[in-house]
């Protein structure tokens, strides 16, 4: 009895540790996001900010009005949407041969994506630096889209090909035998219940996009084609010698905006999504 | 078994098996052509520049130079230094990782109450991007605007972490471990979920301590699982690049590998030398996997993902 008794107190500690972990550095950066310029000129250790020492919206008013950190914003947007959209198509390809079909060099492909999954992304930046400037594709949208579309496939891969092994691809041909065309039971039977798989890719595939940061410093070079975790630490203020700490938490507050958003909609299928390849349930 | 199928497979069939493979292999075509266009192209780009004395402030006198790049990669002792700094990190933060992961994943497995709460904010660090991260615990560890010294009771207030080595790498740590527990519990987690109730049941009719059950049936049972999340969460660490950038900017000799081949390629734009980096940069994470699939007998079946 005391036994279970202690089981479920530490259950609630542990739940509370876990938010405490989670949540704690958030409420941080946005809580260093409210002091003001003057204050961390100053020094302002502690927690929250003092009284006196809070800005108000001011420092979100000054990320939001600053040019380059508007393009950034545009940028990372466009950037990520266009490289998720077309790799989430090339992965549903790949992912519906390795479900559904057998055919030779099948496990070369899974090879190929384990091994570029792994891979140090650094050593690319030398090569690419040079060929994307050869190319012409130096410091523009496409010199990004092409290698987090490399980057964000295997993920992809794996994620639809474990959704598309759950399908239960008769009822294709029971639709099929009921009178259905074969459109039809494509749209009506297969489509509903392959969209949760693709929608839980894109959307990992969008959180990788968005959080490069060794592609985004290395293949851009203004703010052409600069996202938003480069233009952040490109973000020094009108004083290099003193960091805007406060107006650097509001850029990142903003820059998670999209994030903490997709998250709070989507919890459940990310979790799926996340677990369903990697381990086989 | 494949092998067995296609013998005893009638022949009006092989028509048939032909063109599933034909079509299969038209399909991963394009997925295929775009991993390896991005990363085998540019690498064995990199294995030819590596041989040349190249600058790009002094691109016409390149000259080829043999192995003399890796040669002086090699007994340079910066090399080494960052090298270690990374495998120290990787081991540092997996292994934190590990065990914070397995305690958040025991508590998720188990609670009934607010679980979409604690699933909703478990992803918030994972979707929070490393470079703000990097911010957020720099500026916390701060001894001007951060609350990390007012909270600790062993440090003083005036405490400057990153004045010098090991704090400076205790607050990066601090960072990555952060932000990727999260993962580590979740795949965790999928583990858990896959170890039948039944047996640890059957361990507690029989007697085992609850020490017991965990040593002796969960983790056992979720052994692959744990494996894989090590494997892949392990490669990532030896990666590290973001945090450093952002937190010290390698300042201290925090540099990681992946720092000191940027530094060499973007910054200096020595394309040589850092070419060699590149490749000595790979091979040394096909040796860091190698050795981990090695020690730890992790099932490749199950890292590919084969299904």
């Amino acid at each position: 009895m005391t036994n279970s008794v202690w089981n479920k107190v530490g259950t609630v500690v542990g739940a509370l540790l876990i938010l405490v972990w989670c949540l704690l550095p958030v409420a941080w950066i946005i809580s260093l996001s409210f002091k003001s310029q003057e204050a961390v000129t100053n020094g302002s250790p502690g927690f929250f900010p003092k009284s006196g020492g809070g800005a108000g919206w001011s420092n979100y008013k000054d990320v939001i009005t600053d040019d380059q950190f508007g393009r950034a914003i545009i940028n990372s947007i466009g950037i990520s949407l266009i490289a998720t959209i077309l790799s989430v198509i090339f992965a549903t390809l790949a992912a519906y041969a390795i479900a559904r079909l057998e055919f030779k060099g099948k496990r070369f492909v899974l090879t190929t994506a384990l091994v570029i999954a792994m891979f140090p992304v650094v050593s690319l930046v030398g090569p690419l630096f040079d060929m994307w400037r050869t190319l012409g594709i130096y410091d523009t949208w496409l010199g990004l889209i092409i290698p987090y579309m490399s980057f964000t496939l295997p993920l992809a891969i794996w994620t639809l090909s474990a959704f598309f092994r759950e399908i239960p691809w008769e009822m294709e041909q029971a639709a099929q035998v009921d009178g259905a065309t074969s459109w039809q039971a494509f749209r009506k039977v297969i489509v509903p219940l392959a969209a949760p798989g693709v929608f839980t890719a894109a959307i990992l595939t969008f959180f990788f996009a968005w959080n490069d940061f060794v592609f985004g410093i290395s293949l851009t070079s203004t703010e052409n084609a600069r996202p938003i975790p480069a233009a952040l630490s490109f973000f020094v203020g009108a004083d290099p010698f003193n960091r805007p700490a406060s107006l650097l938490a509001a850029g990142a507050v903003v820059a998670t905006v999209p994030v903490v958003v997709l998250v709070l909609f989507f919890q459940r299928k990310i979790v799926a999504g996340l677990t369903a390849g990697a381990v086989k349930g | 078994m494949s092998h067995a199928a296609t013998a005893t497979a009638p022949p009006r069939d092989s028509d048939r098996a032909r063109a599933e493979n034909s079509l299969g292999r038209r399909l991963v075509a394009p997925a295929i052509v775009l991993m390896l266009l991005v990363t085998a192209f540019p690498m064995l780009r990199a294995l030819y520049l590596s041989l040349f004395n190249y600058s790009l402030t002094a691109p016409d006198d390149r000259e080829f130079v043999g192995l003399s790049n890796y040669m002086t990669a090699l007994s340079d002792s910066l090399f080494w230094r960052d090298t270690i700094n990374t495998v120290g990190i990787m081991i540092i933060t997996v292994a934190f990782e590990l065990v914070i992961g397995f305690a958040f994943a025991m508590v998720m497995h188990r609670v009934i109450f607010a679980r979409g709460t604690i699933r909703t904010s478990i992803l918030i660090p994972y979707g929070v991007i490393t470079v703000v991260s990097g911010f957020a615990w720099q500026f916390a560890f701060s001894n001007t605007n951060g609350f990390v010294n007012g909270w600790l009771p062993f440090v003083g207030t005036d405490f400057n972490w990153f004045s010098e080595y090991s704090s400076s790498m205790v607050a990066i740590m601090a960072s990555e471990i952060w932000k990727t527990t999260p993962f580590m519990s979740l795949l965790l987690l999928a583990g858990l979920a896959q170890v039948s109730d039944d047996m640890i049941e059957a361990a507690k009719v029989d007697g085992a301590s609850w020490w017991q059950r965990l040593w002796r049936v969960i983790l056992p049972n979720m052994r692959s699982a744990i494996m894989v999340a090590v494997l892949f969460r392990a490669l990532d660490a030896y990666r590290i690049f973001d945090n450093i950038f952002v937190m010290t900017a390698g300042a201290n000799n925090t540099e990681s590998i992946s720092f000191l081949t940027y530094r060499q390629v973007i910054e200096q734009f020595q394309l040589g030398i850092g070419s060699a980096l590149s490749v000595l940069l790979f091979l040394s994470v096909l040796v860091v996997a190698f050795v981990i699939v090695k020690v730890f007998r992790v099932n490749l079946a199950e890292a590919r993902q084969e299904g």
